[in-house]
């Protein structure tokens, strides 16, 4: 167990709070899911497991990558989509 | 420190940023740019620096994945994003859960602190992937919308529960554990299967208006599964991406439940709709409902100065939202003021109403929220309300033995007029007929919203 892994977390949850209680209600749903692409960042990990010994291993490291890029491209296109549409008068 | 790492610290900075930029809708689409660019960073950094990948299963995945997920984000309609937020969180947690998997079924040797974290992670991971398919498929119709109750629901997820800290000490006191050797792994199929079954029992008893909920929870579950499989890989961008959206779904769960006056733990155990729809029916008979025409709709607003739109879920279910904006326009024309007044929990998702105004062009200025509108219904002439119900029954504000007594609610009741628009008489999704249809400022045109509102529109031009 490492104690810096344990600071960069508890610091992100503070990070996250300050920064997210200051979107506005409007933004709410492109907010989910950019977040939602955010956590895609699954990817990372999908990527590394691809190389596990092991097939079964390596297979389920190929369904985590498909499922992590889905998350990942779909997330931030329909967030851009979406933040497109806000538009002043 | 390497490369990797402090790329995946850049990769934090810029999600961070763009989260942050998202403060405004004029920076909003710049901070989703930078984000992306964060996982490029991140994702081409973990390519270039870890060894022996296998490039072909990499290639592959990537290239359905972004099929996929292309079309989704292309495709989808806006009234269909809480569907599309549904099933991207059951990716996210899926993906989680799986690397935390391989990572398990790699033999070798695993520390107990790292076994937990599989454990963890798997869980969380797991629970949220099937946990988000029915919510997707409640949400897109062929799972029903309704709670699915059954007797004694609480006590078996109580024992499901207990089963899988069960499962978890076996898998982590597992005798069989020699480092360098692989591992008895049923249980951790057991590990697998309960938190599926979990993850399905508790989202069906999840209904109707509580989906936001129910959405923003899982948003939260899909963070905290990635920042979980970090602490598997010690990785500290997953960590803290993870973080953020685990943070990031908590407090859109919370403002739900604020909108609702109800505590987290009464909207996953409570199922609402059922038990009220024995109570509902009976308080239709002595109200004094005024059904109107759109001919007779429409002199009223001739009349009027100032227009307050409240729109609800049956507003997305009509795709009427092109046709409000049609109406305003034409009102606004005339020098009348139109405001619309967005309620936290109306449609089916945090900020749904405000993406399908979006969508048909309404300037988000006018779009105000619930403490903002609140103070103008006083002056207002006509409230219109589209397909919303619970959030405007007056019965929240006075009526103790109301289940959504305690509500914030729009205070429609106090403009001039209210001009209701549903298909039916049929109660909302909280089982409760509300008193406001009776009211003696109330009046209600029947009808699908969409069809009523360019009906309303020919006549307000033929006025």
């Amino acid at each position: 167990m490492d104690i810096n892994i344990i600071t960069v977390f508890i610091l992100a949850i503070f990070v996250g709070f300050e920064i997210i209680t200051k979107v506005p209600p409007t933004l709410h749903t492109p907010l989910m899911s950019g977040s939602n692409a955010i956590s895609g960042i699954a990817i990372v990990g999908a990527i590394i497991s691809t190389k596990t010994g092991g097939d079964i291993g390596s297979y389920l490291g190929l369904v985590a990558v498909i499922f992590a890029t889905i998350n990942v491209v779909g997330g931030f296109m329909v967030t851009n989509r979406m933040l497109k549409m806000f538009k002043r008068k | 420190m390497n490369i990797p790492n402090i790329s995946y610290v850049l990769a934090s900075v810029l999600f961070i940023l763009g989260i942050k930029k998202l403060s405004h809708p004029k920076s909003a689409r710049n901070g989703n740019t930078l984000a992306a660019i964060g996982m490029l960073i991140a994702i081409i950094a973990t390519l270039l620096s870890e060894g022996s990948l296998n490039f072909e299963l990499i290639f592959i995945g990537m290239i359905i994945g972004t099929f996929i997920g292309a079309i989704f984000a292309i495709r989808v309609e806006m009234t269909q994003m809480p569907q599309m937020v549904a099933i991207f969180n059951g990716f996210g947690g899926g993906a989680s859960a799986l690397v935390a998997a391989a990572e398990f079924l790699k033999s070798g040797a695993i520390t107990t602190f790292t076994l937990t974290t599989i454990i963890f992670s798997v869980f969380v991971g797991t629970l949220t992937f099937t946990g988000s398919f029915i919510a997707f498929g409640k949400l897109q119709g062929f799972v029903t919308g309704k709670p699915v109750i059954f007797p004694g629901q609480n006590i078996f997820n109580i024992f499901l529960a207990g089963f899988l800290v069960y499962v978890g000490f076996r898998i982590i006191n597992n005798p069989f554990i020699v480092p360098g050797q692989q591992i008895d792994i049923s249980f951790f199929y057991y590990l697998i299967a309960v938190s599926a079954v979990l993850g399905i029992a508790l989202t069906i008893p999840i209904g109707g208006a509580d989906m936001p909920v129910v959405i923003s929870l899982l948003n939260s579950y899909s963070g905290i599964a990635a920042a979980a499989t970090g602490f598997v890989l010690m990785n500290n961008g997953l960590i803290i991406a993870g973080s953020l959206v685990g943070a990031s779904g908590i407090i859109l769960t919370n403002i739900m439940c604020k909108g609702m006056n109800r505590s987290l733990a009464n909207v996953i155990f409570g199922a609402v709709g059922l038990e009220q729809e024995t109570t509902g029916s009976d308080g239709t008979k002595q109200m004094n409902v005024k059904s109107y025409s759109t001919e007779e709709a429409a002199m009223i607003f001739d009349a009027a100065d100032k227009i307050i739109v409240v729109p609800g879920y049956g507003l997305a279910v009509a795709q009427a939202q092109h046709a409000v904006r049609e109406v305003a326009e034409f009102l606004e024309a005339q020098q009348k003021q139109v405001l619309y007044a967005i309620h936290p929990v109306a449609g089916r998702m945090p900020g749904h109403m405000n993406v399908l105004l979006a969508e048909a062009n309404i300037p988000y200025e006018q779009l105000k929220d619930l403490d903002e509108i609140n103070p103008e219904f006083e002056d207002c002439d006509v409230a219109l309300v589209l397909g919303a119900n619970d959030v405007v029954n007056p019965a929240a504000r006075h009526d103790t033995s109301s289940p959504i007594y305690g509500m914030p609610i729009l205070d429609v009741d106090k403009s001039r007029t209210v001009m209701i628009n549903k298909r039916t008489m049929n109660p909302g999704f909280a089982g409760i007929q509300n008193e406001l249809f009776g009211y003696e400022n109330s009046i209600m045109i029947f009808g699908d919203a969409k069809e009523m509102l360019q009906q309303l529109l020919k006549d307000l031009k033929d006025l």
